[in-house]
């Protein structure tokens, strides 16, 4: 019986541990770099590597835009200390950042849309990590040459030629890591004035910290996290990952044309091998290291070079183009394809950036010259004044959007008898600011009615800006019904 | 322990349970071993800038010779200085000056705001309207006169109101004709109104005289307001404001607020304030108002 029991229990434990044996067997060949190699990948030519460029190029605006002008001020600038955001003509002020939740709207569903319809397009090609790394990479491959010699001269031991070659490396990235916190500093203070103040050692801490921060920044993750970003970093790999389905297209490898895969011989594919000819350049181009034929996978960023680099090699054992390529998983398993205005999902986020574009639209047409608000007096509600009227108090709250001082008028409209108190008849609003000014009104107490009364402030602009702006507010007064009892005693 | 030790050549600690379950002595993580040393010497870096360290007596003052209330003075003396063109100015003006300039008037409803709370508030309520037997200071009747040099003697000099008590002088019926007058609005015209001397200090129109102090009858505002104010008004005739022979007089004090209590200037800028509060009178209307006839 003990026997039996003890054999049984050992019997349950082999079969555990082959289990336990079998899925670290299976963990073994799933291998994650995690920063413990350097990946060297070869650049390739090829139709992606060209749309790369392309797209990368966006980032010159990010360079090159703060200097534009725009009249005598930066075309593009926001002036965070001030409040104020300029773009172009316009002027966008605290309370029209509203808008701002409409371009993160407008952006956030683009990306959700984008990567529903064709994966991590803005990884793969419009990523400041991926470009700034491409971009890093490819100084090393200028200085140090092929992956092969970059190797070999990380194994090497220090010589002079290393010292220089790595130090030419590492200066040129710290200037673009300079270059690049110079200009996200440009964005949000006058760039001109920027460089001067940078050459005579007169920039505000504010700046210094900022560009040290880029510099850093830039230095350490194109330097050296480069795919780690992507791999463990990065939320948006991992949102955007989950975003997929199977009408997604993605750089994908055709696993039934390919397979078995295997290496030529004699020049000559072995008969009954598929068109995978097993020579590793998809995985050598791979920026973050990863082998495509395994399947989509985490740290695919879908930059698409291995489309390029599959297709030269197709190209040269005259086989089609292809075998890795943009394609859906319904499209590899046969399913129909869903046409884009059919699925649900996109025509989702498409009505939902439509409806962004529409309120920003809005927004930026009804800017208005100006901006008004009223702040009734509390305390007291209201004075009994000698002639027999009550007096409420307000503080009108004026800003100028515009950056020119305009002449206004303040009016009041409400019951009649109305007296507009304290103010000129046209008064001065300096640019850009706000200004407050106390208004009193004056109604007789026989003309009130209840005990608020609604009125409206009706603010008109002179000269070049014809505009106006009304807001209601409330007029208080006294209980009518205690005027009923004073007239009573009256009587008595 | 380590020649019963199952997994040789493995950098362990020789401590194996349940047959493979081992410490292991590898070293801590490369970021984890950064981010140690960072904090470390970044707590000896800010010990040594900034007053860390207890000492028998005092402490370790920190090599830049920072401290809070030093900092707090800099910034202080910044706000000082935006100040100082227009506290200069209102040094050297007079109270009337500073009302006509729009900009100090501004600076001064603005910065006068906490003199106000702390001085005037108490009694006169936070936004000047007044409280149960103290005036309203944001309506445009005024014991005293509204003109702003008017204003800055009340605040300078105080006031003490003054009226005598009637109840010996006047019957039951007497006070009643007069104080139901006064509620309706027509007190001039009641001939006990002149006949018992009432003329005398609020005067022939009943409109009150700012040099006595004595109050507008018959402008509806009341300086002792009551739900019941025909009682109030009765109460007010029969025992007088300040009469010292009669014990359930009213009281009416503004104190002095001059002579070190407040600066001249801080008394200008409450003028100033006052004023502005929604009642100040022009010097031409005052005159105005005083001579003009009933509405």
């Amino acid at each position: 019986m003990e026997n039996i029991r003890i054999t049984t229990v050992t019997n349950q434990a082999e079969v555990n541990q082959k289990q336990v044996d079998e899925l670290y067997e299976e963990a073994g060949y799933w291998h994650v770099n995690t920063g413990d190699q350097v990946i060297h990948s070869k650049r390739m030519p090829g139709k992606y590597r060209t749309i790369k460029w392309y797209t990368a190029s966006i980032w010159l605006i990010y360079f090159f835009g703060p200097y534009l002008r725009w009249g005598d001020r930066q075309a593009v600038l926001f002036n965070i200390p001030n409040r104020q955001f300029y773009i172009f003509d316009i002027t966008i002020m605290p309370q029209d950042v509203w808008m701002l939740a409409m371009v993160l709207l407008f952006f956030a569903i683009l990306l959700a849309a984008v990567t529903s319809i064709a994966g991590r397009v803005f990884c793969g090609y419009f990523c400041f990590q991926t470009v700034w790394t491409d971009i890093f990479t490819l100084i090393e491959e200028k200085l140090e040459g092929l992956p092969t010699q970059r190797r070999k001269l990380d194994e090497e031991p220090l010589s002079a030629r290393k010292v220089r070659i790595k130090a030419i490396k590492h200066s040129l990235w710290i200037l673009i890591g300079v270059f690049t916190g110079l200009s996200f500093t440009a964005w949000f203070t006058d760039a001109y004035q920027l460089w001067i103040d940078l050459f005579t050692f007169n920039a505000p801490m504010m700046v210094v910290i900022t560009i040290i921060t880029f510099t850093i920044g830039t230095y350490v993750l194109a330097g050296f996290m480069r795919e780690q970003t992507c791999f463990w970093l990065c939320p948006y790999a991992r949102i955007q990952g989950v975003m997929y389905d199977s009408e997604t297209i993605l750089p994908t490898y055709d696993k039934l044309r390919g397979e078995p895969r295997g290496k030529l011989k004699k020049g000559q594919p072995i008969e009954g091998n598929g068109d995978c000819i097993d020579c590793n350049q998809c995985v050598a181009v791979c920026p973050t290291g990863i082998d495509i034929r395994h399947g989509q996978q985490e740290g695919c960023i879908t930059c698409a070079l291995c489309l390029d680099a599959c297709d030269s090699v197709m190209d040269k054992i005259n086989r089609p183009r292809g075998l890795i390529r943009y394609s859906s998983l319904d499209e590899l398993t046969g399913v129909p394809q869903i046409p884009l205005h059919k699925r649900p999902r996109v025509l989702v986020y498409f009505g939902i950036m439509a409806l962004a574009i529409v309120g920003l639209f809005y927004g930026l047409t009804n800017l208005g010259t100006f901006d008004l608000k009223v702040l009734h007096e509390r305390q007291p509600l209201f004075v009994q004044q000698s002639d027999g009227t009550i007096q409420n108090k307000y503080v009108l709250k004026i800003l100028n959007k515009t950056d020119k001082d305009m002449s206004i008028s303040i009016n009041a409209a409400g019951p009649e008898g109305l007296i507009t108190q304290g103010i000129k008849e046209k008064t001065r609003l300096p640019a850009n600011k706000l200004s407050s000014f106390t208004v009193f009104l004056r109604i007789p107490k026989e003309n009130l009615e209840s005990d608020r009364s609604e009125i409206t402030f009706r603010i008109h602009s002179f000269e070049e800006f014809e505009d106006s702006i009304e807001y209601e507010s409330m007029f208080y007064g006294p209980q009518p019904v205690k005027r009923e009892q004073h007239e009573r005693n009256d009587h008595d | 322990m380590s020649e019963h030790n199952p997994f040789p050549g493995e950098k362990n600690s020789g401590h194996v349970w349940d047959d493979n379950l081992r410490e292991l002595l590898n070293e801590p993580p490369t970021w984890w071993r950064i981010g140690f040393h960072a904090s470390w010497i970044f707590v000896v870096l800010y010990t040594l800038m900034y007053p860390s360290w207890p000492l028998i007596n005092t402490h370790f003052k920190g090599v830049m010779g920072w401290t809070s209330i030093e900092e707090y003075k800099q910034d202080m003396g910044a706000i000082e200085e935006i100040r100082a063109p227009f506290e200069d100015k209102i040094k050297t003006l007079s109270s009337a000056d500073i009302l006509a300039d729009e900009e100090l008037s501004n600076y001064v409803v603005r910065s006068a705001k906490v003199l106000f709370g702390d001085n005037c508030a108490a009694c006169h309520g936070s936004g000047g309207q007044g409280n149960v037997n103290f005036p309203v200071l944001a309506d445009d009747d005024w014991l005293y006169g509204g003109t702003i040099t008017d204003i800055e003697t009340t605040i300078a000099a105080g006031r003490q109101g003054m009226m005598t008590a009637h109840a010996a002088m006047l019957s039951t019926g007497e006070i009643d004709t007069l104080a139901n007058a006064i509620i309706a609005g027509n007190i001039a015209s009641e001939p006990l109104y002149a006949e018992k001397g009432c003329i005398g200090c609020h005067g022939a129109d009943a409109k009150g005289m700012a040099m006595m102090g004595s109050a507008n009858l018959t402008d509806g505002i009341w300086r002792f307001a009551s739900a019941d104010q025909l009682a109030s008004v009765k109460y007010t005739i029969a025992h007088g404001v300040n009469d010292a022979s009669d014990a359930q007089s009213r009281n009416a004090v503004m104190p002095v607020f001059g002579g070190g209590k407040l600066s001249d200037t801080e008394i200008k800028k409450l003028a100033v304030y006052v004023h502005k509060l929604g009642g100040g009178l022009q010097v031409a209307d005052a005159t105005e108002g005083a001579t003009s006839s009933t509405p």
